[in-house]
């Protein structure tokens, strides 16, 4: 990067709570504890949806409605990082940049299809589906669903408006985005964006998707450094960044909370040599990491992934305290990388720490680091 | 060897396409110069209980077992096939994947296999244990990682979604990522495979698709004032950007440039612009700009031309602002195609780097009515020859995420 780029606002809502001073809170408490439903997606437990007062971030009603939960919890981080930064007056030139996976499915119709049609041949189940589809999907239900259309909403509730791009792909996704941004600015196309992700851990066609791999957790609630076998536990993240240009953010007297001194992003394709440990000590390659810098870690819990990082770790030149985001937040998927960061420029402010490492070990593929230096 | 402000100039090597008018660029375009229709009655699945059931089917060996994403991936991959074939710029292409596409989930031919254990979630989570080729197909990152694989590209794949703005989202990321130095290549794929029960359905919610099942080659009519929606299609398009510095040295054949990009967010509504056309109108001066010219430089317009009473209305509007009372043409391949939504703005900077080597401009089919409220030369129906050296590609999606491109004649 040339230019040098600061992140000047933080956006979090998790099942911890909201802003900034309540994941401070858990990042200072060294056994700090989660907040887990462990009966309402049982045997999975999750990380829930904080009681958010909504009209607080997306005052139309109308807006409400027209989203699902993930959104929802994504366009309210996203004002929570305007808020922030300072930034309202900034919204119309602003890059957006967000990860993110797919919206809700509504379970309810998906379970009475299933119920009717599953035991049909599929010539009697095909005309049967459209008609159930027809009559039963919500109208809303699709812009709710659509991955680019929680940067929509935040445009059209916080105005954001100077470009938008949503990038898909698990947790490379959020890494993707935050690096391209950093790297739109560096380069000096534009001066402020908007970056993050959202990621609603209370869905059945999620766990779906996470159970085929065999990766999910069961049972009680563990820290990943207790979890024989490995597992992963989501979480329900909300997480945003204002990323500004030095020289923008000084010249509105806007406060620096971290410097984000390198994104890197790559993907091991995990066999053999090509492996996500090799990978990221590429990345780190140049990096001017000091002893005792902290480590804020987006593992998502998937043991292979989890094994490759710690090599990797144990590699560095004296690493200081580790601290997994998903021991505090769950894993966020799309959210993780940006929540990791936040919580990283978090620990720098407070003074934890004058270097943050953050990492990003996609539960399947990509690798990320991110070097925040103290303001 | 640097435009205006001193950035690498951008070439085009390869091109390939997948259409429902055909495999291959030569195949496509022949028929899109031809006027030739794409679109056609559903024979994927039963339409019964369907309000529209037509579409612009690509039909590919061995479908019957394919989920949406797998289509994706064999239309992407014969797309980037053909396009890294023609650039002859190795097995291993040097440099990132970007890539288009449409978000992808769990569909219903699994969800029902699952659901013989038990119709509900709880149970079906139960039963999908261990199917380690599902967590695959349907993860969001699977097919650029398949991709990337396959083609050898460099570093993450990354995928975008900017909704119908999606193809050209992935060749401004490739056009950006040479421009900053951080590649010299970059394999720029749109693909789209949206041609199921549910989008179908979904996109009918939205009153947003022609029900015109009768007449399926009439369907699509974009800037016709019997237009009544767009046609749901599905294809891919892949270009191989080289800076030109590099493709020059290694003595590639250059197609094109792609001279510019410019973006805007809308803020107004989820499905339709703002009525002042702000967004529209900004992208497309900003993709100008972008490329160092003025209106006036503009040959012929690309456009986003899906068919929908409001996009055409307000495409008018912001050709009228931008380039005032002597517009000049512009067609939609769309009349022909369809709308492949993911890979649109990839199909069609195909088509205006097609359309600048050959001088021809292809028609807006289906031009019966004019519309008198759409003051354009839309190249009605037959295709015309023109000298054309640059093309504004329009993309507008829905969510509001407008992308333009500016492609320019090879120097």
């Amino acid at each position: 990067m040339s230019g040098a780029v600061w992140i000047t606002g933080i956006g979090l809502a998790s099942s911890l709570g909201e802003g900034v001073e309540a994941h401070r809170a858990a990042l200072r408490d060294p056994v700090a504890r989660p907040v887990v439903d462990a009966a309402g997606f049982a045997p999975f437990p999750v990380h829930p949806m904080p009681n958010l007062a909504f009209d607080a971030q997306i005052p139309k009603k109308g807006d409400q409605r027209q989203m699902e939960p993930w959104q929802r919890l994504g366009t309210y981080a996203a004002g929570l990082a305007l808020d922030h930064a300072g930034a309202r007056g900034l919204v119309g030139e602003m890059h957006l940049l967000v990860a993110a996976g797919g919206g809700e499915r509504d379970v309810g119709l998906d379970e009475a299809i299933c119920a009717e049609l599953a035991g049909l041949p599929p010539e009697q189940a095909g005309p049967l589906l459209n008609e159930r589809l027809a009559n039963g999907l919500r109208p809303t239900l699709f812009l709710a669903q659509l991955s680019n259309l929680l940067a929509g909403n935040i445009s059209i509730v916080h105005g954001v408006t100077g470009s938008s791009r949503t990038f898909m792909g698990e947790e490379a996704a959020g890494a993707e985005a935050v690096r391209i941004a950093a790297a739109r600015l560096a380069e000096g196309r534009g001066e402020v964006a908007l970056v993050g992700g959202a990621y609603v851990a209370g869905r059945w066609d999620m766990l779906l998707l996470h159970a085929a791999s065999g990766g999910l957790w069961r049972g009680d609630w563990a820290p990943l450094a207790e979890r024989r076998g490995g597992g992963m536990v989501t979480g329900s993240i909300g997480a945003f960044l204002v990323l500004e240009t030095e020289r923008h953010a000084r010249g509105r007297g806007a406060a620096c909370l971290a410097r984000l001194a390198a994104v890197r992003s790559g993907a091991a394709r995990r066999q053999g040599e090509d492996s996500a440990r090799a990978s990221a000590a590429a990345l780190a390659e140049g990096l001017a990491l000091r002893p005792g810098l902290a480590v804020v870690s987006g593992a998502s819990g998937m043991p292979e992934a989890l094994a490759e990082e710690r090599a990797f770790l144990a590699g560095l030149p004296e690493p200081g305290a580790v601290r997994f985001t998903a021991d505090l937040l769950g894993h966020g998927v799309e959210a993780s990388f940006p929540a990791s960061l936040a919580l990283g420029a978090l620990a720098l402010a407070e003074g934890m720490a004058t270097q943050a490492l953050v990492t990003g070990f996609g539960l399947w593929r990509g690798e990320a680091l991110a070097l925040l230096e103290a303001a | 060897m640097r435009d205006h402000l001193g950035r690498p100039l951008v070439a085009v090597t390869g091109m390939g396409l997948v259409t429902p008018l055909g495999f291959g660029v030569a195949e496509s375009w022949r028929a899109l110069l031809a006027g030739r229709s794409g679109i056609r009655r559903i024979t994927r699945f039963p339409t019964e209980h369907l309000k529209t059931r037509i579409a612009g089917q690509v039909t590919l060996p061995g479908e019957e077992a394919m989920a949406s994403p797998e289509r994706v991936e064999r239309m992407a991959a014969m797309a980037a096939a053909e396009a890294v074939g023609q650039a002859g710029i190795g097995e291993r292409f040097p440099g990132p994947l970007l890539l288009g596409m449409p978000p992808v989930e769990v569909e219903w031919p699994q969800r029902l296999a699952l659901a013989r254990a038990g119709a509900g979630y709880p149970a079906m989570v139960e039963a999908v244990a261990g199917q380690r080729g599902l967590f695959e197909t349907f993860l969001f990152g699977g097919i650029g990682e398949r991709l990337a694989e396959r083609f050898g590209t460099h570093g993450v794949p990354v995928s975008v979604t900017t909704a119908c703005a999606t193809g050209a989202s992935a060749i401004q990321l490739g056009l950006e990522a040479i421009q900053r130095g951080e590649a010299k290549a970059a394999l720029c794929i749109g693909a789209e495979g949206s041609v199921a029960p549910e989008p179908l359905v979904r996109f009918s919610l939205l009153s947003a698709l022609s029900t015109r099942n009768d007449e399926p080659e009439r369907a699509s009519r974009p800037f016709e004032k019997t237009r009544e929606g767009f046609v749901l299609s599905e294809g891919a398009a892949a270009l191989v950007l080289e800076s030109l510095e590099a493709a020059q040295a290694r003595g590639a054949e250059v197609l094109g440039l792609v001279l510019g990009a410019g973006e805007r967010a809308d803020s107004f509504h989820r499905t339709r612009s703002n009525p002042d056309g702000g967004a529209i109108i900004g992208a497309m001066r900003a993709a100008i700009a972008d490329a160092g010219l003025r209106p006036g430089d503009i040959s012929y317009v690309n456009a986003h031309g899906t068919g929908t009473p409001e996009n055409d209305k307000m495409e008018t509007l912001g050709m009228r602002a931008v380039f005032g009372d002597a517009p000049p043409p512009i067609s939609s391949n769309k009349s022909m195609i369809g709308h492949t939504l993911s890979a649109a703005g990839a199909i069609e900077a195909v088509a205006s780097l097609l359309t600048i080597r050959d001088g021809m401009l292809p028609p807006t089919i289906n031009h019966e009515v004019p519309d008198p409220a759409i003051a354009l030369d839309v190249v009605p129906n037959v295709a015309r020859a023109a000298k054309v050296e640059r093309v504004l590609s329009n993309s507008f999606g829905f969510g509001g995420q407008n992308v333009c491109l500016v492609l320019g004649a090879a120097p």
